[in-house]
């Protein structure tokens, strides 16, 4: 494995998304189903880009899924800028939304699609954490 | 065939420039608007519909008509990325046809080489999901890729020829960014970027840009230049709905069959093509989802010099493209339209001019195709046609 040290930037929280990031201080990856159609959606929003129920409910997911895709950025931007190479990825999560994020704690035997990953959640300054995703044990 | 739109592509205008530390933003959007002007034969006080998109300086349309005094009845500044420019065509259209004006201007400019470079807006909802992560523009093209060759065995080596082909079409242009032939080998040794694509599987980042003239029938009766017809159009956006996104196809699937069935032709009788090339996998990507190809099989139809002019199967991208000649504002989708009209009008560099050249398709993509795009797709035909 490369080094890597990957930044933890805090996200801009917004009232879409209060609940989500005050979840990950727990280590819980909040999921919103609309209680219309059922549909699970990502990214946490007011409204359900399905049928556009506006009442949604939120649940714990279960932080499994597998690799969709993957990318090994070799030059990051901005806050990413001194980061060794890192592990650009879709994951699918079990609940169905694919949700970008890296992958950590890889080998280059780790990177293959459909792999199964975990969510691993890294902190921030401000006490919320990153949902990032590593091999399963 | 009879083109059901009352417009026609009268003037158009490429900024030579690549490399423009000393031209202002503004000044770009201005030299490209005169130059295309006069391409027609009119001028900016016969432009009474504008149409521009966020590469345009300030507050885009206002600060531009301000800076170039033009007096408008239409304004539309459409923002779909890089396929902006190719939607405005369609745009621009319907407008002359309603009535709501004569002359359209449509212009491009900006200076990512020498001014500051673009940033992701912090304010966009998905940016805590997304950008958050590290997302660069290469690595979001390079997840579809890695897809893409996931589930259809598409490979590097086929990537590369997309890169060959246009590298092929750059030598013959005095003012591409990357004017040498390159190799498939040469690609596959470039760095690599975001895996799985390579230095030389990206485009170029230049200064410049371009601009276009759209004008009624009635008007470009009185003009002396032969002008383009517009036979047929089709755009979409393709995004990441409730999480279920597919990042092997886009949304050319949806803008190309529009667009053929509005021009009414097959696509045998498609004679060049312009296609949006931020990378080596768009152009694969698109060329599958207009339906050139089965679907997955675009890695294999690449190959043998399919898109090189002038005698491949689709002749595409002959003044160099994205990926060598130039990629103004880091969203070129202007320029995929100026070649298809110099092809039209029998204009393109000598060695890759398709001859009889009467029926075109330009394809614009913008944002990213590993997250949400814009789509649009043109089909242009000679005057004749």
């Amino acid at each position: 494995m490369t080094e890597t040290t990957l930044p933890n930037p805090v996200p801009p929280i917004t009232p879409d998304t209060t609940e989500f990031w005050e979840a990950t201080k727990r280590g819980e990856l909040l999921l919103q189903r609309c209680t219309s159609c059922q549909s699970v959606i990502w990214y946490p929003r007011m409204m359900c880009p399905e049928c556009s129920g506006t009442s949604l409910e939120w649940f714990t997911g279960s932080g499994k899924g597998e690799i969709y895709s993957w990318t090994k950025t070799r030059k990051g931007l901005g806050d990413y800028a001194k980061a060794g190479p890192f592990i650009l990825a879709y994951v699918q999560l079990e609940e169905g939304p694919k949700v970008m994020t890296n992958i950590v704690d890889w080998t280059d035997e780790d990177l293959v699609i459909g792999k199964p990953v975990e969510v691993a959640f890294t902190p921030t300054e401000d006490g919320t954490a990153l949902p990032r995703f590593r091999p399963a044990k | 065939m009879t083109a059901k739109y009352s417009a026609v592509l009268v003037g158009a205008y490429e900024h030579p420039g690549r490399h423009l530390p000393d031209t202002s933003h503004a000044q770009i959007h201005a030299e490209v608007a005169l130059g295309a002007v006069a391409d027609a034969g009119l001028t900016l006080a016969d432009v009474d519909g504008y149409f521009c998109s966020g590469d345009a300086p300030g507050f885009g349309g206002l600060t531009m008509a301000n800076y170039m005094g033009l007096k408008l009845s239409y304004l539309d500044t459409t923002e779909m990325g890089g396929s902006s420019y190719v939607a405005h065509v369609g745009h621009a259209a319907a407008a002359i046809a309603a009535g709501k004006c004569k002359v359209a201007l449509i212009t491009l400019g900006g200076k990512p080489r020498t001014g500051p470079a673009w940033s992701r807006p912090k304010n966009a909802p998905e940016y805590p999901f997304e950008d958050i992560y590290g997302l660069t523009t290469p690595g979001g093209y390079a997840l579809a890729a890695q897809r893409h060759m996931a589930e259809f065995g598409t490979t590097s080596e086929q990537l590369a020829a997309i890169k060959v082909a246009a590298s092929k079409h750059a030598k013959h242009n005095p003012n591409a960014f990357l004017p040498k032939e390159v190799t498939v080998e040469e690609v596959l040794e470039s760095p690599m970027v975001s895996d799985p694509l390579h230095r030389l599987d990206c485009c170029v980042v230049t200064d410049g840009g371009g601009a276009l003239v759209l004008v009624h029938k009635d008007v470009a009766k009185d003009l002396k230049r032969q002008s383009v017809s517009i036979l047929g159009h089709g755009e979409t956006i393709k995004h990441t709905g409730s999480g279920n996104l597919d990042l092997t196809f886009t949304g050319a699937r949806w803008s190309g069959p529009r667009a053929f069935e509005e021009a009414g032709i097959k696509h045998a009788d498609i004679n060049y093509a312009s296609i949006y090339d931020s990378f080596t996998i768009t152009v694969l990507e698109t060329i599958e989802d207009l339906g050139f190809c089965e679907k997955g099989k675009g890695g294999e139809w690449v190959l043998d010099g399919a898109l090189e002019a002038p005698f491949g199967k689709l002749p595409f991208n002959t003044d160099g493209g994205g990926l060598c000649n130039n990629h103004p504002t880091n969203r070129g989708g202007i320029t995929k339209v100026i070649e298809a009209m110099r092809q039209l009008r029998g204009e393109a560099n000598a060695p890759v001019q398709v001859p009889d050249c009467e029926i075109a398709l330009v394809h614009g993509t913008g944002g990213s195709i590993g997250n949400r795009m814009g789509s649009a797709t043109l089909i242009l035909g000679r005057e004749s046609a």
